[in-house]
């Protein structure tokens, strides 16, 4: 067991690891762009922002507050959360009736707001976030070290898909949401309030994203543009898994996750590109992605 | 809800009967404003700097060909920096390490984009809309990371110290005004392509797509072709902005293949005005000058773009040359 293919143990694993990690990320923010996208048809360009912001709201908690770790899980989608449904109610809910490309140029808009004000104010330079002395450590598997930290990242990551799945497909909650994305006019004239209804989805997706940035904080360091080289990455995935279906993303996040993480212990220059590629492979093979409809 | 969204142009089209009348595709109000375009490349020079002015014409080139793409055919390309950038450094690599004269420089500077276009565009097309958009950006993420490992991009450093050389071997090139004059000719012969190709039968089908790509598909158009051909033209065009770019600043790095600069090119046509002929020219001169204006002030310019970009897309979609063509009732 030493090594698998020439490869020694340790580093197979350890590549696999920090690719499960990323998949895990990529999960989490796809599947909030996909839950946008369902039901508000706009393509949530400051979801890297987002994110950003996320981690951001930990590291003040933090510093300025001294709220620590397990708080900040709560307290910082919450935050990043509510100003998500101030930025749908002033701005995103004006272009519902436009072409959904407005939509991304808004938001792609915010995005630079977003993230220039915190170059500003924090420089591009990272800030540090200590891991919670509870996850701190590691376990020894005997064929690899596995820092409980990590460990934790991909089964909190798993359990917050999953939830959001049985959120959506198996609720009342998320029948109402599924029906308005089928047809918003109708589910409307049964009674419920849609526009409240696509303004809190937002405010979800959103705080679907600053968990992500929380999550990540500890483990990547904490500056303004850790998110857009990060969502970039995400829209490949979410082209690839197709937008029609929440397990889907999840799936798609996860294994790309992995192909990047074993592209860089195989062939370590193409892991930058790996997942384009085959984006661009999927693409010709089946233009509505693994898991999309029409 | 497909049913009552506006074309993203739409806002920005004036009514067909202003299509008649002028001459070579333009209307009268063109035609007044290519004049005073025209006196203005031949004036500017002498009043401000030139410098400046060939970067403003570069990026005005850039956003020029964006424009074919998105206000014609009614695609967002958010990629469009893989081109410009592309171009810029095949041009630089061509100038510096095979010793081309400027304009065979810029010429495979053209072709590589246009090359790259094909690649891109021939996957993008497969998906409409945003994305096409997510496509694109992510197709140009590609590129930016194969230029950061390539040897002969220069990673980080970029290539520098491109020699300007003399055109078609004769010309010296190192004086700023005969540099300015290439330049101007090179924007000028490309923004009468521009126009010459959207006021072609091709460009009219272009447009039938925008509108209604199923209609367009029903009365026998293939219309997969004729936007491959869109798209390979506008990047070829980008790529021609890039490589002029690179030999005029003697410079080719990658802020120009970074997925910021495909924002600020979509920030210049949005600005300008999306689908109007003159819009991406002045969107280019109010941003590069603005840039200009700016540039000690460190991100509050990424600030200010956000807030323009808001500001736009709130407001003022039609841009300054639509909102100006909107108030005289003209097509610009």
């Amino acid at each position: 067991m030493d090594e698998i293919f020439g490869i020694p143990a340790p580093l197979l694993f350890g590549q696999l690891l920090l690719g499960l990690i990323n998949g895990a990320f990529y999960a989490m923010l796809s599947l909030g762009l996909a839950v946008i996208f369902g039901l508000l048809n706009i393509v949530n360009m400051a979801h890297g922002a987002q994110f950003m912001m996320g981690a951001f709201a930990a590291w003040m908690l933090l510093a300025w507050g001294g709220i620590g770790y397990w708080w900040a899980l709560l307290l910082s989608p919450l935050i990043v959360g509510t100003i998500g449904v101030i930025l749908e109610k002033l701005f995103i809910s004006k272009l519902y009736k436009l072409d959904h490309l407005y939509g991304l140029l808004l938001t792609f808009g915010l995005a630079l707001i977003i993230e220039g004000v915190f170059r500003n104010e924090f420089g591009s330079s990272g800030l540090p976030y200590r891991i919670p002395a509870e996850l701190s450590g590691a376990w020894d598997f005997g064929f690899m070290f596995m820092p409980v930290y990590r460990g934790w990242v991909v089964v909190a990551a798993l359990v917050l898909c999953l939830t959001t799945w049985l959120l959506i497909e198996k609720t009342r909650l998320g029948a109402y949401l599924r029906a308005a994305t089928e047809n918003a006019a109708l589910v409307q004239a049964f009674g419920v309030n849609v526009p409240r209804m696509v303004t809190l989805t937002y405010g979800a997706g959103v705080a679907l994203a600053a968990i992500g940035g929380v999550l990540a904080a500890p483990i990547y360091s904490v500056n303004p543009q850790m998110g857009s080289n990060l969502i970039i990455v995400v829209f490949a995935v979410v082209v690839i898994g197709g937008m029609g279906s929440i397990l889907g993303s999840i799936l798609t996040g996860f294994t790309l996750g992995i192909v990047e993480g074993l592209t860089k212990v195989f062939w370590p220059e193409a892991s930058a590109t790996v997942i384009f590629v085959i984006m661009a492979i999927v693409l010709l093979a089946r233009p509505a992605g693994l898991f999309g409809r029409k | 809800m497909a049913a009552d969204t506006t074309s993203i142009t739409a806002s920005a089209l004036p009514d067909p009967a202003q299509e008649a009348g002028g001459a070579w595709g333009f209307t009268r109000a063109q035609l007044g404003a290519l004049g005073v375009l025209i006196v203005f490349l031949a004036v500017a020079p002498f009043m401000l700097y030139p410098v400046f002015l060939m970067k403003l014409l570069c990026f005005a080139l850039f956003a020029c060909a964006f424009n074919l793409l998105i206000g014609y055919v009614g695609l967002l390309s958010f990629g469009h920096a893989a081109y410009f950038g592309m171009g810029g450094y095949l041009a630089g690599h061509a100038a510096k390490v095979w010793g081309l004269t400027p304009e065979l420089a810029i010429i495979v500077g053209a072709v590589t984009a246009g090359l790259l276009g094909t690649i891109a565009g021939w996957i993008a097309i497969r998906r409409q809309g945003i994305y096409f958009a997510m496509i694109t950006l992510a197709l140009a993420q590609m590129v930016y990371f194969f230029c950061v490992q390539a040897p002969f991009t220069g990673g980080e450093d970029g290539i520098q110290a491109i020699p300007r050389g003399s055109l078609f071997g004769v010309i010296p090139l190192d004086q700023d005004m005969t540099m300015y004059w290439l330049v101007a000719g090179i924007f000028l012969g490309a923004f009468l392509l521009i126009h010459r190709i959207i006021h072609s039968p091709y460009g009219q089908v272009l447009k039938s797509i925008r509108e209604n790509e199923p209609r367009a598909t029903s009365l026998g158009y293939r219309t997969d072709d004729y936007k491959l051909l869109a798209f390979i033209l506008s990047a070829t065009i980008a790529g021609t902005a890039g490589a002029t770019k690179s030999i005029v600043f003697g410079i080719a790095t990658l802020t120009d293949v970074h997925w910021s600069m495909s924002g600020e090119v979509v920030l210049m046509t949005l600005v300008g005005g999306l689908g109007t002929v003159f819009g991406p020219v002045i969107g280019a001169a109010v941003i590069v000058t603005m840039q200009n204006y700016l540039a000690e002030m460190g991100a509050w310019v990424t600030v200010i773009q956000g807030v323009i970009f808001v500001t736009c897309v709130l407001a003022f979609r039609r841009g300054l040359v639509g909102e100006i063509a909107a108030m005289l009732k003209v097509k610009l």
